[in-house]
């Protein structure tokens, strides 16, 4: 018999500072060596839900609580936050964020440091542990010298260091590529097995951690437990479209095909799937297909001709790199962290000087013009609309950058007005930015940008950490700009918005041009895949597996097809 | 990039090897000593002292040169200042008057005041090789553990660690931030008027500190979660243990901190008077 060790009781809570409770009446039993995953839509409540396990709700976010809450068989609310700690280490969203110490080794003992564990005891407890995440030859490195994978092994390792009973992972995947994300899911998988721990992952990207074996899905939505299923069984019903989460892209396509997904089918892992019993209506749905057709090409709007770049001068960040871009495109740039995306965009933007190379705006050389004289050409949106936001007002944040032109008001006036109108915020022009939503307020920041009238815009992570809502909202927003003209160039690792929105995909490996594609061909590329930390798409995965003759014409087909279902499904709303 | 102000410098050195207690302990022994004298020859050997120590730590003067240039010119202004302020203050402490030549009014030039502000820059160039070392050659994580270990409560010793650690961090982002704001026209540069730059530096500040105590809450729930706080005290991952040297080197600061203190007093004033 499993023993339960976190049991949620008729549990509610209301913060504070909320009218309303934040969780309704929560009954919720999970057992000791379980492996859960928690998902939901932002502002569902799974944070929340999270922080009554680890403690911080009631003792460090206040609120009222109602029925009962039980780890290990005692009353949280009588106990306290160090003592709840010992039993759940939770491993934070933020991987940088986290950090206390300055080195591995330091960062990994500083609980047990709190603990005051002798020295010689505690550097031993710490070499264990980073032994546990395969570390242990980076313990003297400084935190700032890892990738995003090695950090996430380092936070895991300072929690799993005080031999836990409960390991919470609070959006583990949120900051990391896919490649990576897949990486850290099989090492939460590693170290369950090897200490035995309960794991609960909250995560909205289902499709990466299903990678590794789950025993339950929870999906939360509006505050209630909807749905509490093994993942076979989750996936086969259609919870998951209604509360707004994003299905698995290969359970889509079979979907879209007609079959009927049960759960004798194994879903949940695209390697255990049983094809049989729906290769038939996949080839019959991909033969029905009529073969696409190649969109003609406008003439370039910005053109990049050898640029070499490098930050002092024995050392080059970016080698000969060129391509065009045509007007109206949408066009994602994929790398690795640190490949030279981000300084590629600040190059084309003007706030870095390339060494040599031309950069062509309309046929017309902008290579010695200033930041200030580009930003009414290309514009840069940051991935945290927080680093852009001065204003309290929307409408005087929008108007800040013609205001610092010194225009006359009367300009400024319709310009603004004209923007906020594009960007659907006219009715909220005399809102506080402060009562925005992070996808509202992220089209406050490309707004003020829209206001200087640039023609093409350059989005950093547009969508990084966002659910399905607001990625779908900030995604359509783009569409709509796109469809009015505007040129669109995206730095992102998210491979469904390279699937879903952008034709065309340029790879970056260490400072050069690896492929400049369409985004099927990329994410089927082995090779390309692999220099840029992305994943094979499952739906390739999926065709192979079904054995159509042209998975890439597959994978091409799915696109097309979810596009027109996404037309018609806004139509609808 | 900018420059780094003042930065840990990683090298192989007896002073690197000491703890970081110790250190801290010998900065403070040292300088009181250099603030209660004003004896020309014991400045003249601490200077020297601290010289030697600079020299054996093997850190090189341009690695450290950019604060000191700020600090001369600290000192500097300061020294104007004196001689402005009271100019007599030398003929005052050694009772006699040697004029060199005379400017205007009470402002003239002595031997005497020349000799007086001597020694207050020899009692800066005394302090500061010591100070920088202690900073230059003592590890970040270092810095907390020592602070607590000569009785400093922990969670201060942490807190100000943790906010000499994050100054790195948020020059980065006011820089990330200040080149946004410049594509929309916000100037900070000298091209633009003195009071326009200070409205536009707000505009770069408000951002700055919103993600500034965004970063705040994380971090603190962080600590939270692993305990930090919950005992009364709190042992240290990086704290080197004291060896003999560390022993041998603070009983030399204590002797130093004494001779000092009686060679200055032994004639009953902390000025050493080569007038008479």
């Amino acid at each position: 018999m499993k023993k339960p060790i976190i049991q949620f009781e008729n549990f509610s809570f209301k913060y504070n500072s909320q009218m309303e409770p934040t969780l309704y009446d929560v009954n919720l039993t999970i057992y000791e060596g379980e492996k859960v995953v928690i998902v939901g839509p932002s502002g569902s409540g799974k944070s929340t839900l999270a922080h009554c396990i680890n403690g911080l709700v009631p003792f460090s976010y206040k609120g009222e609580i109602k029925g009962s809450l039980k780890i290990k068989g005692e009353e949280t609310q009588d106990l306290d936050i160090f003592t709840l700690s010992k039993w759940v280490g939770t491993v934070l969203q933020d991987p940088d964020g986290q950090f206390i110490g300055l080195t591995v080794g330091e960062d990994i003992a500083f609980a047990l440091e709190n603990e005051a564990v002798p020295q010689d005891e505690m550097k031993k407890e710490v070499a264990k542990a980073a032994k546990l995440v395969d570390m242990e030859e980076k313990i003297s490195s400084s935190i700032h010298e890892l990738s995003g994978g090695q950090k996430q092994r380092v936070s895991i390792a300072g929690v799993i260091v005080n031999e836990a009973d409960i390991l919470l992972f609070d959006e583990p995947l949120a900051n990391l590529d896919p490649a990576t994300g897949v990486q850290a899911m099989t090492i939460i998988d590693q170290v369950q097995k090897e200490t035995n721990t309960t794991i609960i992952i909250v995560e909205h990207r289902l499709e990466d951690v299903l990678s590794q074996e789950v025993d339950r899905i929870i999906v939360i939505d509006e505050g209630r437990i909807v749905s509490d299923l093994d993942p076979n069984k989750l996936l086969a019903s259609n919870v998951l479209e209604t509360c707004h989460l994003r299905e698995p892209l290969y359970v889509k396509a079979l979907k879209y095909a007609g079959v009927k997904v049960t759960p004798d089918m194994l879903p949940a892992n695209l390697a255990n799937l049983k094809i049989e019993e729906c290769r038939d209506k996949l080839l019959e749905w991909h033969n029905a297909r009529a073969p696409l057709k190649q969109a003609k090409k406008e003439e370039p709007i910005l053109e990049l001709k050898n640029i070499y770049f490098g930050y002092d001068e024995d050392t080059t960040t970016i080698h000969d790199i060129s391509f065009t871009i045509h007007k109206g495109e949408m066009v994602s740039i994929v790398g690795k962290n640190g490949a030279g995306k981000s300084t590629l965009s600040k190059i084309i933007c003007g706030m870095e000087r390339n060494q040599s190379g031309k950069i062509l705006y309309k046929n017309e050389d902008i290579t010695n013009e200033t930041i200030a004289e580009r930003s009414s050409k290309i514009g840069l949106v940051m991935q945290n609309p927080n680093h852009m936001i001065s204003k309290h007002m929307i409408y005087d944040e929008v108007a800040l950058g013609l205001v610092m032109r010194g225009l006359p008001e009367k300009e400024i006036r319709e310009r603004v007005e004209a923007t906020l109108k594009i960007c659907g915020l006219y009715p909220f022009r005399n809102w506080p930015i402060s009562a925005l939503s992070f996808g509202q307020k992220k089209r406050v920041t490309i707004a003020s940008i829209l206001a200087l009238e640039p023609e093409v815009l350059i989005l950093d992570e547009p969508t990084a950490g966002q659910d399905l809502r607001h990625y779908t909202e900030i995604m359509e927003f783009l569409n709509e700009l796109n469809q009015q003209g505007i040129t669109i160039l995206m730095i992102t690792h998210d491979m469904h918005l390279m699937l879903e929105y952008t034709p065309r995909a340029i790879a970056i490996a260490d400072g050069r041009v690896i492929a400049d594609d369409s985004s099927v061909n990329i994410l089927t590329n082995t090779e390309v895949v692999e220099k840029t930390n992305l994943k094979i798409t499952s739906l390739f995965e999926l065709a192979v597996k079904a054995g159509i003759k042209d998975p890439i014409d597959f994978v091409a087909a799915f696109i097309d097809v979810d596009k027109e279902e996404r037309m018609t499904w806004r139509k609808n709303c | 990039m900018a420059k780094e102000l003042l930065n840990y410098v990683d090298r192989k050195s007896p002073v690197h090897s000491l703890s970081g207690a110790t250190k801290l302990i010998l900065f403070i022994l040292y300088s009181t000593a250099a603030m209660l004298t004003y004896d020309t020859r014991v400045l003249v050997g601490l200077f020297m002292l601290s010289i030697a120590a600079f020299i054996i730590s093997k850190i090189k003067i341009q690695e450290v040169s950019f604060i000191l240039i700020f600090i001369l010119a600290f000192l500097l202004l300061n020294n104007i200042a004196i001689y402005l302020f009271s100019p007599q203050e030398g003929v005052k402490i050694y009772g006699t008057s040697h004029v060199l030549f005379d400017i205007v009014g009470r402002y003239n030039v002595t031997l005497e005041q020349l000799f007086y502000q001597f020694n207050v820059t020899l009692k800066y160039f005394a302090v500061i090789p010591a100070a920088l070392l202690f900073i230059v050659t003592t590890h970040p994580s270092e810095f907390a553990a020592s602070l607590n270990k000569i009785g400093v409560n922990y969670k201060i010793a942490y807190s100000v660690s943790l906010a000499l650690r994050y100054i790195p961090d948020i020059q980065r982002e006011f820089r990330t931030i200040a080149v946004a704001q410049q594509a929309r026209g916000i100037d900070i540069s000298r091209k633009e008027k003195l009071w326009k730059r200070v409205k536009n530096v707000a505009s770069i500040i408000f951002p700055l500190i919103f993600s500034t105590l965004e970063r705040i809450e994380v971090i603190s729930n962080a600590m939270e979660l692993r305990r930090f706080g919950k005992k009364k005290k709190r042992t240290w991952y990086s704290s080197k243990p004291f060896q003999r040297l560390d022993y041998i080197v603070i009983l030399f600061g204590i002797i130093i901190l004494i001779a000092s203190l009686v060679i200055t007093f032994y004639d009953g004033s902390r000025f050493y008077n080569p007038f008479i």
